[in-house]
């Protein structure tokens, strides 16, 4: 794997490989020594063009443990702000003997641009871009599905018939997307929930059911129920009307938990807004995922790392 | 310096020889010189009602010179220059400015357009008698890259330019659906996760403005059309007798937004590039008349406006040079047009629209002696090579397209030949010639 830049046309074998090393990573993270040799001598750069201490931080904390050198670049505020300073900051880390830089960047696109550019040698990871895609959290969504659904055998699953129901802002979120292409690839069965106003305008290419009735969606009895973060800035933005009918008509609340089957995952990337998006009693009931997502980011991203530097699996 | 043309095919399909002696078509069957145009298709020379020379205040991305020299190799010998500069083109004193730069490097005839608003400020007249009495003669007002878009301002510039026989030409854009704007609104943008430019925020104005017009029986023109629901606005308001004209791009008669997957800037523009129905509509309403004339929308960048991520490059693309290939590809080729009708979407009808002088009896004995002579058998590859303005950013750079321009001659005297851009130093000279002898006349 060159760069890992969305899911949209990852092989569903490729993904399923990524996943099963992520098994034997998750196994070194139990481990005393929480270290491999795998990276050694390999430098890898987290190039932050927007804030995301906990992106970083998992990735920092991945590339740690297969023992690459780490640096982290953060390029947000005014000295990294226009134009040509892309180019130069690719550069600057070509320069500077980058074998893989680990991009998040707040405009949808950025680390294609990267990567197609010629500035920079380096495999690129997307660690996410504006409102297009985050590809290592879908991969840790896929990897907790299937850990919670098949425990010690998950090895060379996926997750055929698994229905997923996605509720909240999709038109703005990066996770959504990249999980409606992973997942439907790995066989899973997608409806996205959310009022018109958040939801893309056209879907004619999406594999996914849509609906806007949240209580109708878990009446299915959904295997997991994915609650995305809303930012309040929609609400000055006629997304919505204001929190408290947001929360009514698409909230997990405790009533909505309770109609919720007991096997359902309840997932959310975080952060959370507790009491608009998520109650508190989900959040923290036996059926939320939320720590289990953040515990398996790391095991997700030292496999994405292990791919792009080892050299294990060509395109 | 006398030109002789011998088996030259016009627009009409007939084969003609012709001669120009200063500036004009004539009888004379000597020459100082004499080009062979065998095979080659004659065209009056083309007209752009759309361009963006950057000169005065971004010399970095255009200049009238460097522009104009793009304008040449294009075939075209006449550019209505967008009043974007800095200063704005909103007073008397800055588009004579532009104009005397235009005639004095004497590649092509620059007619400059006036800002509706001052500033391009949306919200006070410029000086529009001004500008339309002083010796640019400006009859074409605009505020591109920018909607007029309080309705009552709208309406006051379409009845003051009238008073002066102008029309506004109209960005059509409502602002207030297109904040942060990337990218056509569809399919495409929901994938790739950038802010939608919806159709209907072009639909919506066009519509409104057509209604103004009629309502104070004003001309009206609509910049780069783009979608297919405008086509039916613009057939509806011809319909109904409204003195609306519309223009389509070259790249919105060949490009669409599944180029933007790539997130390559280079396909970044505004209005954006739109869905393959809208391009098929757009080439259908060229075709029989409801779209009036293309206009390149020439928008010249400096390499570090594109080499950066998708949402902070500018909007633009090059299209003088390639103009005519895009067009010959778009729609001459698939049969929709003829050369005549290229004649009529490229020269006659733009120069029409702009009030320019010169273009209404092209090849006519008497008639001013701009034309283009093309090779129409030719294909190339398209490179930064078969660029001849600052700008470097073209969406079309490694596609293989028809046509080439062999021959541009301005007021009489080349400014192309035998496919290259004439010398600097050669064509003012003879600008300098052309503009006494007029002056004696």
């Amino acid at each position: 794997m060159r760069h890992l830049l969305t899911t949209q046309g990852l092989p569903r074998d490729e993904a399923i490989a990524i996943l099963d090393v992520a098994e034997d990573m998750a196994a070194v993270g139990e481990r005393e020594v929480k270290k491999l040799p795998t990276l050694r001598g390999k430098t890898v750069i987290n190039l932050f063009f927007e804030d995301s201490t906990r992106t970083r931080i998992s990735f920092e904390a991945a590339a740690k443990r297969l023992s690459a050198d780490v640096i982290n670049f953060a390029a947000k505020g005014s000295s990294v702000s226009k134009g040509e300073n892309l180019k130069d900051t690719a550069q600057t880390l070509a320069a500077m003997g980058a074998d893989a830089v680990v991009v998040r960047h707040w405009a949808s696109g950025a680390p294609k641009t990267l990567a197609d550019s010629g500035w920079i040698d380096a495999g690129i990871v997307n660690a996410g871009d504006g409102t297009h895609e985050h590809p290592t959290q879908a991969l840790l969504d896929a990897f907790t599905i299937r850990r919670r659904l098949h425990g010690s055998a998950s090895r060379g699953r996926d997750l055929d018939g698994v229905s997923v129901t996605i509720v909240g802002d999709i038109v703005h979120s990066r996770v959504a997307r990249s999980n409606v292409w992973l997942l439907t690839t790995l066989g899973a069965k997608v409806t996205l929930v959310a009022p018109a106003t958040l939801l893309p305008v056209n879907l004619s290419g999406w594999p996914v059911d849509v609906s806007f009735d949240l209580d109708h969606a878990i009446a299915q009895g959904p295997d997991v129920i994915m609650m995305l973060r809303v930012q309040g800035e929609r609400m000055a933005a006629a997304f919505f009307p204001n929190a408290r009918e947001y929360s009514k008509q698409w909230g997990l609340n405790d009533e909505r938990m309770r109609a919720l089957p007991a096997s359902s995952m309840v997932m959310h990337p975080g952060p959370m807004n507790r009491g608009l998006e998520i109650s508190a009693a989900a959040a923290d009931s036996p059926q939320s995922t939320v720590l289990d997502q953040v515990r398996n980011g790391v095991s997700v991203r030292m496999s994405v790392l292990y791919h792009l530097l080892s050299g294990a699996v060509e395109r | 310096m006398s030109i002789r043309i011998v088996n030259a095919t016009l627009p009409s399909g007939e084969s003609a020889d012709f001669t120009i002696d200063h500036g004009v078509f004539t009888d004379d069957t000597s020459a100082d010189r004499t080009i062979d145009a065998s095979g080659l298709q004659a065209l009056p020379g083309l007209v752009d009602l759309h361009t963006h020379l950057r000169e005065p205040g971004f010399e970095q991305s255009e200049t009238v010179l460097s522009g104009t020299r793009a304008a040449a190799m294009g075939g075209f010998t006449a550019v209505f220059a967008m009043a974007n500069t800095m200063p704005v083109q909103d007073t008397a004193g800055v588009v004579e400015q532009v104009q005397s730069l235009g005639n004095d490097h004497g590649y092509a005839t620059v007619r400059p357009i006036g800002a509706v608003t001052e500033g391009l400020g949306g919200t006070t007249l410029s000086e529009i008698g001004a500008m339309a009495n002083s010796r640019a003669g400006v009859r074409v007002f605009s505020d591109d890259g920018k909607c007029v878009h309080n309705a009552l301002l709208m309406r006051r510039a379409l009845e003051y330019v009238k008073t002066f026989d102008g029309v506004v030409a109209q960005h059509a854009q409502e602002p207030t659906l297109t904040v942060d704007a990337q990218m056509n609104e569809g399919a495409v943008s929901s994938e790739l996760g950038l802010a939608g430019w919806p159709a209907v925020a072009e639909e919506s104005i066009i519509a409104r403005d057509v209604l103004l017009a009629e309502h104070v029986g004003a001309r009206l023109h609509i910049c780069h059309l783009s979608t297919a629901g405008s086509v039916d606005v613009i057939r509806w308001a011809k319909a109904r007798g409204i003195a609306v004209t519309a223009e389509v791009t070259p790249h919105h008669l060949l490009l669409t937004d599944e180029l933007v997957r790539g997130y390559d800037a280079r396909f970044k523009v505004n209005p954006p590039l739109r869905r393959d129905e809208d391009v098929l509509a757009l080439r259908a309403a060229l075709a029989d008349g409801t779209i009036d004339i293309v206009a390149t929308d020439h928008a010249p960048h400096p390499p570090e406006a594109k080499e950066c991520s998708w949402a902070e490059a500018a909007f633009g693309m090059v299209g003088l040079e390639s103009a005519l290939n895009v067009v010959q590809e778009a729609v001459v080729d698939s049969g929709q047009l003829s050369w005549a009708d290229v004649a009529r979407v490229l020269s006659q009808k733009p120069a029409e629209i702009g009030r320019l002088d010169g273009y209404a009896t092209p090849f006519a004995l008497g008639s001013a002696a701009n034309l283009v002579l093309i090779d129409p058998s030719a294909r190339s590859t398209f490179s930064t090579a078969s660029l001849r303005g600052k700008g470097t950013n073209s969406p079309y750079l490694g596609r293989e397209l028809p046509g080439r321009v062999m021959t541009t001659i301005h007021n009489g005297y080349e400014t192309v030949r035998d496919g290259e851009v004439v010398d600097a130093a050669e064509v003012a000279d003879n600008a300098r010639c052309a503009a006494t002898e007029a002056n004696n006349v």
